[in-house]
C-alpha cells in the first residue's frame, strides 16, 4: 500500500493506526507562530468503531490500509457466521463473524444489501441500508382511540430487533424503520 | 463540484468591510508617519525558518534561468530598506506559505509587517495594541503581559526554561497525554511547540489581549536574546492572542551581522536533519546588516486572522474573495 503524508489527509481516507485500519474523519492543522506545525487527526478505528485523536507533525507518513466498502446481499446465518454475496454477478461469499457484524445482526433480512467492509479481504463490519422494510412479529394488540396523542408501545420485529411503536400497530404489519435511530418511520 | 463554486468564499458585504478595515490601517500608519512600502512578492532568497516552507519556482530572467522564492513574511526587504534610512515603515502583502491550509490557514495570505527604528519591545506591543483596537474599532478590556515559562507553570507545572532530563520528561509526557501523539523522541521545542497550540493558545485572549513574552533562546528566530528577570537567556520577542487566535510576532531584531549569518547555517543544520532542503543564504540581507540597520523592534500581523475576528467569522475562507480551494 502506499504511504499518505498529514497533508493528504481526507476524510474518507483508510490508513494503518496501531496495526488497526483506520477512517479518517477529520484533520485539521495547527502551527504556532514560530515553530513546529501538527496536524490534529481524527480516526475511526474500523475494527473497533472507537474514535481517536491523535496528533501528528506536519509531514509524518501513514500506510494505506487495503479496505474496500462493497455492496452485498445477506444469505443465511449458520449459528456462528453471517453469510453474504457479493451483487455483481459474481457469486462472490463472504462469511462475517459476531465481532464484524456487531449490532447491525439485529437488521439483518435475506436478500436485503448491506455494506460489507472489508480489510485485506476480510469482513470487518456490516453497515445496514439507512432505512429497512420489516414485518412485526409480537406487539400488544392494537388500541382503538386516540392516535393523534402519539402513544408508542414495543413490537418485536422479524429480526428480534425491538422498536417502540404507534398504538395502532398491529401483529403482522410491514413498518419502514431507520436504522440509524432504531425508530419507526411508517407503515411500509 | 457543483455550479455554485464560482462564488467568492466572502459576501460582497464582508469585502467591503474588509476594504474599510485595510483603510483603516493605512490611516493610523500615515497618522504616526510610518511610511508604506513595497517590497517584493517574488525574491532571490528563501525564508531559512526550519518551520516555514516557502514556493519556490524558475524564471527566465537577463541573468538566465533563475530559482525564484515567493516570500514567506517581507522581513528580508523591509530589513535592508531600514538599513538604507528608510525610518519607520509598513507593508501590507502577500506571503505565500507552502503547505499550510486549514481553517485558519490559508498558503497564500495578506501580512501586515512594521518596523520601528529606536522602539523598544514594550512600545511596539503597546502599538500593535492600538491597532488592534483601531481595526475591531472597540477598546480592549486589557493588555496583560504573559511570560512563556510562567504559562507552562500554570499548565502543567514544568518550567520548559529549567533545562533537565526530568523537565524534557515531563514535557513528553504531557504532549503524549493531550495529543495521542508518540513523543519519545521529541525535542524540548517540539513538545513546548504541541502544548502551546493546542492546550495554552486556546485559552489566551478570551478578556482581552494576552501577549506572550520571554520565549526560549532556541525559538529566538530572528529577534535578539536577552536575559529575563530570573537571569535565564531568552528570546527578546512577542505573539499576541486575541480570542484563542495567534494574531501577531513581534521581534527585537537582530542587528548583528555575523550572529544572523550563525543563525541562517544553523537554520539549516536544522533543515538538513529534518530532510528539508537547504536554503542559500541572503548575502545581501548580511551585507545590509553589516553597513549597519538601526536597533529597533519589528512585528508581523497576519491581517485575515485579525479581519475573522473583527467580523466574528470562524473560517479564513469567509474573509477572502478565494482562498485556495476557491481560486
Amino acid at each position: 500500500m502506499a504511504s499518505y503524508s498529514t497533508n493528504e489527509f481526507k476524510g474518507g481516507l483508510k490508513v494503518m493506526l496501531d496495526g488497526d485500519p483506520c477512517n479518517i474523519v477529520e484533520n485539521e492543522f495547527v502551527k504556532p507562530g514560530k515553530g513546529q506545525a501538527f496536524n490534529r487527526v481524527k480516526l475511526r478505528n474500523l475494527m473497533t468503531g472507537r474514535t481517536w485523536e491523535r496528533t501528528f507533525k506536519s509531514g509524518e507518513t501513514l500506510e494505506g490500509a487495503d479496505v474496500l466498502d462493497i455492496d452485498m446481499e445477506y444469505l443465511y446465518n449458520d449459528g456462528e457466521m453471517w453469510h453474504f454475496m457479493k451483487t455483481d454477478g459474481s457469486f462472490e461469499q463472504f462469511a462475517a463473524d459476531k465481532k464484524a457484524v456487531g449490532d447491525t445482526s439485529r437488521w439483518l433480512k435475506e436478500q436485503v444489501v448491506y455494506t460489507i467492509t472489508l480489510w485485506n479481504d476480510n469482513p470487518i463490519s456490516v453497515t445496514p441500508p439507512n432505512f429497512i422494510e420489516l414485518e412485526v412479529v409480537e406487539t400488544d394488540p392494537g388500541l382503538k382511540g386516540d392516535t393523534a396523542q402519539g402513544g408508542s408501545k414495543p413490537a418485536t420485529l422479524s429480526t428480534g430487533a425491538m422498536v417502540r411503536v404507534p398504538l395502532f400497530i398491529n401483529q403482522g404489519e410491514t413498518l419502514k424503520i431507520d436504522t440509524r435511530s432504531g425508530e419507526y418511520v411508517s407503515r411500509a | 463540484m457543483s455550479a455554485a463554486d464560482w462564488r467568492p468564499g466572502a459576501t460582497i458585504e464582508v469585502l467591503h468591510a474588509r476594504a474599510a478595515i485595510m483603510r483603516r490601517i493605512r490611516d493610523f500608519f500615515h497618522a504616526r508617519d510610518v511610511l508604506e512600502v513595497e517590497t517584493p512578492v517574488l525574491g532571490h532568497a528563501g525564508s531559512s525558518d526550519v518551520h516555514l516552507d516557502s514556493l519556490s519556482l524558475s524564471a527566465r530572467t537577463p541573468a538566465g534561468d533563475t530559482r525564484l522564492w515567493l516570500q514567506t513574511s517581507p522581513e528580508y526587504h523591509m530589513k535592508r530598506l531600514l538599513a538604507a534610512g528608510s525610518g519607520p515603515i509598513f507593508q501590507l502583502s502577500r506571503v505565500f506559505r507552502d503547505g499550510e491550509a486549514g481553517r485558519r490557514h490559508n498558503i497564500e495570505f495578506t501580512m501586515l509587517e512594521w518596523y520601528r527604528p529606536g522602539f523598544a519591545l514594550e512600545e511596539l506591543i503597546q502599538e500593535v495594541a492600538d491597532l488592534i483596537e483601531t481595526v475591531l474599532a472597540s477598546p480592549l478590556p486589557q493588555v496583560r503581559l504573559r511570560r512563556y515559562r510562567e504559562l507552562f507553570t500554570t499548565h502543567f507545572s514544568v518550567d520548559p526554561l529549567q533545562e533537565s532530563p526530568e523537565m524534557l520528561a515531563a514535557l513528553r509526557d504531557h504532549a503524549a497525554r493531550h495529543a495521542g501523539a508518540d513523543t519519545t523522541s521529541w525535542s524540548r521545542d517540539d513538545c513546548c511547540d504541541l502544548l502551546m497550540s493546542l492546550v495554552i493558545e486556546p485559552t489566551l485572549g478570551r478578556d482581552g489581549l494576552d501577549v506572550v513574552v520571554d520565549y526560549p533562546a532556541s525559538q529566538a528566530a530572528l529577534a535578539r536574546k536577552r536575559r529575563d528577570r530570573d537571569g535565564t537567556l531568552v528570546a527578546s520577542r512577542f505573539e499576541v492572542y486575541l480570542e484563542g487566535i495567534e494574531l501577531a510576532n513581534g521581534f527585537d531584531e537582530l542587528t548583528d551581522a555575523d550572529e544572523q549569518q550563525a543563525r541562517f547555517e544553523k537554520d539549516n543544520q536544522q533543515r538538513l536533519a529534518l530532510g528539508k532542503p537547504c536554503i542559500s543564504t541572503d548575502q545581501k540581507l548580511i551585507d545590509a546588516l553589516h553597513s549597519g540597520m538601526p536597533a529597533g523592534c519589528g512585528v508581523a500581523l497576519g491581517i485575515d486572522r485579525l479581519i475573522m475576528l473583527a467580523l466574528e467569522r470562524e473560517d479564513i475562507d469567509s474573509v477572502m474573495a478565494f482562498s485556495l480551494e476557491k481560486c
